[in-house]
């Protein structure tokens, strides 16, 4: 089995920077996505709501995705 | 703090870029600098690393709203109908006349209006952009809010022109007996 080198703390540091601005981008996205969803709810059309939801249960998931990532760098 | 303790010694040997911020050697650095010599690299990188799970948690968050809304649509218990009410009588409005009621009993103002001889429609008064009560413009087929100049088609309640961007709700109407019923209220705006 290959073992990873570990990289200096320089590195994981850029890593992070970046994954910081991915996360927040996407969680962004997702606030967008919360406030337009909600509008077309309140406003009577539910035909949005399931992709909405979806669609906000995928960005999570890259989140979680990036924050794995995060922690496999950490250990 | 944490990455020191859970490293240990192997770690800062990998990481040895703690340096004070201005680059001088420590024994440069004042007193309460070499009494409490903060490990800045480190620092840094664990502040970033906790921001990520805060965000992490504020994206699940989002979600966790995104599925009460889903759950609100899905179990949402439809509105009870309420039961048919005269508003108005055929004679009592000319071909273009309106007349505002409340349909059910404590509702915004809704407006009645009469476009020909045995057609009506009704609709909420209340301007969908920012809830000026709108008059209706019979002759040229709108209803308009005088307020940003909204206009609105008095056959649909659709917005044509001006700021509203969503329709005005429609009162369901019945015409029996020489009278207007109201008999319900289409609850979707887009």
């Amino acid at each position: 089995m290959i073992r990873r080198p570990r990289m200096v703390r320089s590195q994981r540091m850029t890593i992070v920077n970046a994954m910081l601005v991915f996360v927040a981008l996407i969680v962004i996205l997702q606030l967008w996505l919360l406030t337009a969803t909600m509008n077309a709810y309140l406003g009577g059309d539910t035909g949005t709501v399931v992709p909405a939801a979806l669609g906000s249960l995928a960005c999570l998931a890259l989140n979680a995705g990036l924050l794995w990532y995060l922690f496999d760098l950490d250990s | 703090m944490i990455q020191k303790q859970r490293g240990g010694g192997d770690a800062r040997a990998l990481d040895s870029a703690t340096t004070p911020p201005d680059g001088r050697p420590m024994a440069e650095q004042p007193k309460w600098r070499r009494d409490f010599p903060i490990d800045w690299a480190q620092d840094e990188y664990v502040s970033r690393r906790e921001l990520v799970k805060f965000m992490v948690l504020t994206s699940a968050a989002f979600t966790a709203g995104q599925f009460w809304i889903l759950f609100e649509s899905v179990f949402r218990r439809p509105a009870a109908a309420a039961p048919g009410v005269a508003i108005a009588t055929v004679d009592e409005l000319p071909i273009g006349g309106a007349k505002t009621f409340t349909y059910p009993e404590g509702s915004t103002p809704r407006l009645l209006v009469r476009t020909g001889a045995a057609s009506f429609v009704a609709y909420d008064q209340q301007c969908t952009h920012l809830l000026c009560p709108v008059v209706p413009a019979v002759e040229l087929g709108r209803l308009h809010c005088p307020c940003h100049n909204g206009w609105f088609d008095l056959e649909t309640g659709r917005p044509v022109a001006g700021p509203p961007q969503r329709p005005l709700p429609r009162v369901l109407l019945d015409v029996r007996g020489g009278s207007v019923f109201a008999t319900g209220v289409e609850e979707s705006t887009t």
